[in-house]
């Protein structure tokens, strides 16, 4: 494999990364968008903040690194799908900053009134951002831009976009609900543990409608797609992500909570690492090869070398994180343990 | 590298007539930088200065330094969530209003990016740690935990600015016969001359910002007559960072500032309104520069710009007239690079003056008690307090000399800012812009009513101090607070949360 070819699969794996981090949340936000009024939301709300509070920053931090690779590895691909998908990404980034302000600024509001605002503003523009993310990404499958292309609706508005925006948000919702189930059984919140389940199942239903629907949406509109999608690697790992979803399935209505994260993760995974397999040997098909992109040769290898620098500093601190917070170990301190046990001390006699 | 958009080599000399996209764009872009630089010296520094209080309170137990250092690990954590939000923006619209740019640098200069997302995603990662670790972890790993924070932030300066001061004088690359870089050396385009100067400038910059304004905070509370202990190393601390700093600054800013005279004459040129090269150069302290090359208004201060620049009167300095007109800011730009450069001066001296004062006082009360060992002056803390916002109003002066010095360059000498602005139509961007001021206006309207109402819960809390345990703690309701307890659920399951690990 080409130097340019690997820092291709950097890419590919970062927006896997992002997919099932950041989807995850996004799938919070829908759930809470759908968790209806005030008080019957409350409990599933609570749910959402508590289990997103320590991670949804991380979960998001992906997103700029997707970007950077972009721009630093294949500045061509990242000048060609800016130009091209300018509404799209335009209106991602605004429901970006409403969502993590929604998110971040309803906690302190005490009125009613002005919680479901920016509750409103949080759910909606989880819902808004991966559908724009996803129809950018459909743009780009079916070759509908090319280096030069300027922004016209077409790019985005296409039955592969529409396709891919709505896989976006019921593959972000079913994340959300499976980890949420989890989450709930971890903070011993029983009754969640089923409402989120029956949600999970429902957008894996969803999902798998969906793809049915591909089969007659893919073939005609993005040819390439799915010749990839029908050979070889790329079929591979389509295959392993309806085994995946299957397993999934089988676990959920069994009730094997737990475990189901792991195969829900591996689904997104798969699917988004298929796709990027079958494009091959394109990063726009049929019109920009992962070659033709790449950005010069010394700079690919010493984005590889930051990368691996990077994940050798950042791998450790990422696991450290999701184990401390699966852990129960991650509790800020209150006012009255400093005062009582002179601070820092673990709040044994809280 | 194949690119089939860009422009070939004196193409720009065509584009005299900028197209009518180039305005919103760059003024969207100056919006949302500079909200954003508002947030990075807090980003950058606060770590620091907590993890500064935090040692302090383990090392000698002191629960107030402890108190301090978690509330501050609040502000820092709530504002790097807008932090967060903002830069994203700003990641997308290097894309979206600059797409030449990236297209055809991005492999040049794309690198720096690469080492902040890093340890941007690293210092997320290690704040959230930090956050909430405050209560099960045992108290030594857990400032161990948050030591590498302020290195992060460091490692993430160290990639914007490699990447701004490549703009400024780019190398480590050659132009093929088309105008595109080829042969890129990656180290070279890091370290190029005008890195080491800027870096340094800003990281201090920075760290005297921060340290300022968190001092300005318990300045205006001890204005107000509060001179509890609390009060006292919530202003001593941080002002004490700064103030270590701010010597330091001086030297630094001269240096950087020469650096601009030999490798940016130009923008030096627009920095002093220098019209013509020439020895024996005056130095103006403001005033206002004319197209035909008069200067009025301002005081003018005969040889000393000479003298400043190359320690001797006959000392050249080259003037904005050396080039043509189309490759120089406009009067009108270099009259603001001007006023900026020098309101970041006069900004820099008076707290020059400030930590003096203070280190005047500090050492002759240094055998008094230590309640008694900082000054008393109400003038003192009336300046402390204005510190804070002084030197966030130098950060953007500095900012808005080193871009706007630099026009009409977007990569200093070889790319026009309108040859990388997008196509999208100018009313398009308009649009874009309205809409992105309501955002920013609300998000930041939000984070100040935030924090306030953090500032009001904490006082209430240290008033009832002692008397009685509060129902909920003062931060139950803020973005980072105690993760709240379970509501009560509905079908009587009479599940409550285990988190706090309590029988």
């Amino acid at each position: 494999m080409t130097t340019a070819g690997i820092v291709a699969l950097v890419l590919l794996l970062a927006v896997a990364a992002y997919a099932c981090a950041g989807g995850t949340d996004y799938g919070a936000g829908f759930w809470d968008l759908t968790a209806g009024g005030a008080e019957r939301g409350r409990r599933p709300r609570w749910l959402i903040d508590h289990a997103m509070a320590p991670v949804w920053e991380v979960n998001n931090v992906w997103l700029i690194f997707v970007l950077v690779i972009m721009w630093t590895g294949f500045p061509l691909l990242f000048q060609t799908v800016f130009s091209s998908m300018w509404l799209p990404l335009a209106l991602a980034v605004v429901g970006l900053v409403l969502r993590g302000a929604g998110f971040a600024l309803r906690k302190p509001i005490k009125r009613v009134a002005g919680r479901r605002l920016y509750g409103a503003l949080f759910a909606v523009s989880s819902l808004l951002t991966p559908y724009f993310l996803g129809a950018a990404v459909g743009g780009i499958a079916s070759g509908r831009v090319a280096p030069g292309t300027t922004a016209s609706a077409e790019a985005w508005a296409n039955p592969t976009s529409f396709f891919f925006g709505l896989l976006t948000v019921t593959g972000t919702a079913f994340l959300g609900a499976v980890f949420l189930s989890c989450d709930a059984e971890r903070w011993n919140a029983p009754d969640l543990v089923g409402y989120f389940r029956r949600r999970a199942l429902g957008a894996l239903a969803v999902a798998a409608l969906l793809g049915v629907a591909a089969l007659f949406v893919v073939p005609t509109d993005a040819p390439h797609l799915w010749s990839g999608l029908t050979q070889g690697a790329g079929l591979v790992l389509a295959l392993v992500a309806v085994a995946c979803t299957v397993a999934t399935a089988v676990m959920l209505l069994r009730g094997h909570t737990r475990w189901s994260r792991f195969t829900a993760t591996g689904i997104v995974a798969a699917s988004v690492v298929a796709w990027g397999v079958a494009q091959r040997p394109y990063l726009i098909p049929t019109s920009l090869t992962i070659e033709q992109a790449a950005g010069a040769p010394s700079t690919l290898v010493w984005l590889l070398v930051v990368t691996l620098v990077a994940l050798l500093l950042v791998g450790p601190a990422l696991v450290l994180l999701y184990w401390l917070d699966t852990h129960a170990e991650l509790e800020s301190l209150s006012e009255s343990d400093l005062r009582e046990g002179g601070g820092g001390s673990p709040a044994g006699s809280g | 590298m194949h690119n089939p958009v860009s422009l070939p080599p004196g193409a720009h000399l065509l584009l005299a007539d900028a197209p009518a996209q180039l305005l919103p764009a760059r003024e969207l872009m100056a919006f949302t930088l500079a909200s954003h630089i508002i947030l990075v010296p807090m980003g950058v520094a606060l770590p620091l200065i907590t993890l500064v209080m935090h040692y302090r309170g383990l090392r000698r137990s002191d629960p107030t330094a402890l108190l301090l250092a978690r509330r501050w690990s609040a502000v820092m954590a709530i504002q790097f969530a807008v932090g967060v939000v903002t830069g994203t923006v700003l990641s997308f619209e290097f894309g979206l209003l600059w797409p030449g740019l990236m297209g055809r640098w991005g492999d040049v200069f794309g690198i720096g990016f690469g080492v902040e997302a890093w340890a941007f995603f690293l210092e997320a990662v290690l704040i959230a740690i930090y956050l909430y670790g405050w209560r099960r972890l045992p108290p030594r790993t857990h400032f161990l935990l948050g030591l590498p924070l302020p290195a992060t932030a460091l490692l993430g300066a160290f990639g914007i600015l490699a990447a701004n001061s490549w703009m400024n004088t780019p190398q480590g690359f050659r132009l093929d016969a088309t105008g595109n870089p080829v042969d890129v050396d990656v180290w070279k385009a890091i370290f190029t001359p005008m890195f080491g100067p800027q870096y340094w400038h800003f990281v201090v910059a920075m760290f005297m910002t921060a340290g300022y304004v968190v001092a300005g905070v318990y300045a205006v509370g001890i204005l107000k007559g509060r001179r509890d202990r609390y009060h006292r190393i919530g202003f001593a601390v941080p002002f004490t960072v700064a103030a270590i700093l701010t010597p330091v600054q001086f030297v630094l800013g001269d240096s950087i500032a020469r650096s601009v005279f030999q490798k940016q004459p130009i923008k030096f040129a627009a920095m002093e309104l220098v019209w013509e090269t020439d020895t024996h150069v005056p130095e103006y302290i403001f005033g206002r520069l004319h197209p035909d090359g008069t200067v009025t208004g301002g005081i003018k201060i005969p040889q000393l710009d000479s003298i400043l620049a190359g320690f001797r009167p006959d000392t050249q300095v080259t003037g904005l007239t050396s080039v043509p007109a189309s490759d120089r800011p406009d009067p009108t730009e270099a009259t603001i690079v001007h006023w900026a450069f020098d309101i970041m001066v006069i900004i820099g001296s008076l707290l020059g003056l400030l930590v003096l004062c203070y280190a005047w006082v500090v050492w002759r009360r240094r055998k008094r008690p230590a309640a008694e060992r900082l000054p008393q002056s109400r003038w003192f803390y009336r300046s402390a307090a204005c510190a804070g916002v002084a030197s966030v109003v130098a950060v953007e002066c500095g900012w808005i000399a080193t871009e706007v010095g630099r026009q009409p360059w977007i990569v200093y000498q070889n790319m026009r800012v309108a040859e990388a602005v997008t196509s999208t139509r100018a009313s398009t961007l308009w649009t874009m812009f309205g809409v992105v001021i309501v955002v920013y206006v609300f998000i930041f309207g939000s984070f100040l009513a935030v924090l306030l109402k953090m500032r009001t819960r904490w006082r209430l809390e240290d008033a009832a101090a002692g008397t009685a345990t509060p129902a909920e703690g003062p931060e139950t309701e803020t973005p980072y607070g105690p993760r709240a307890a379970v509501p009560a659920a509905s079908a009587g399951t009479g599940a409550r949360a285990g988190e706090d690990g309590t029988p």
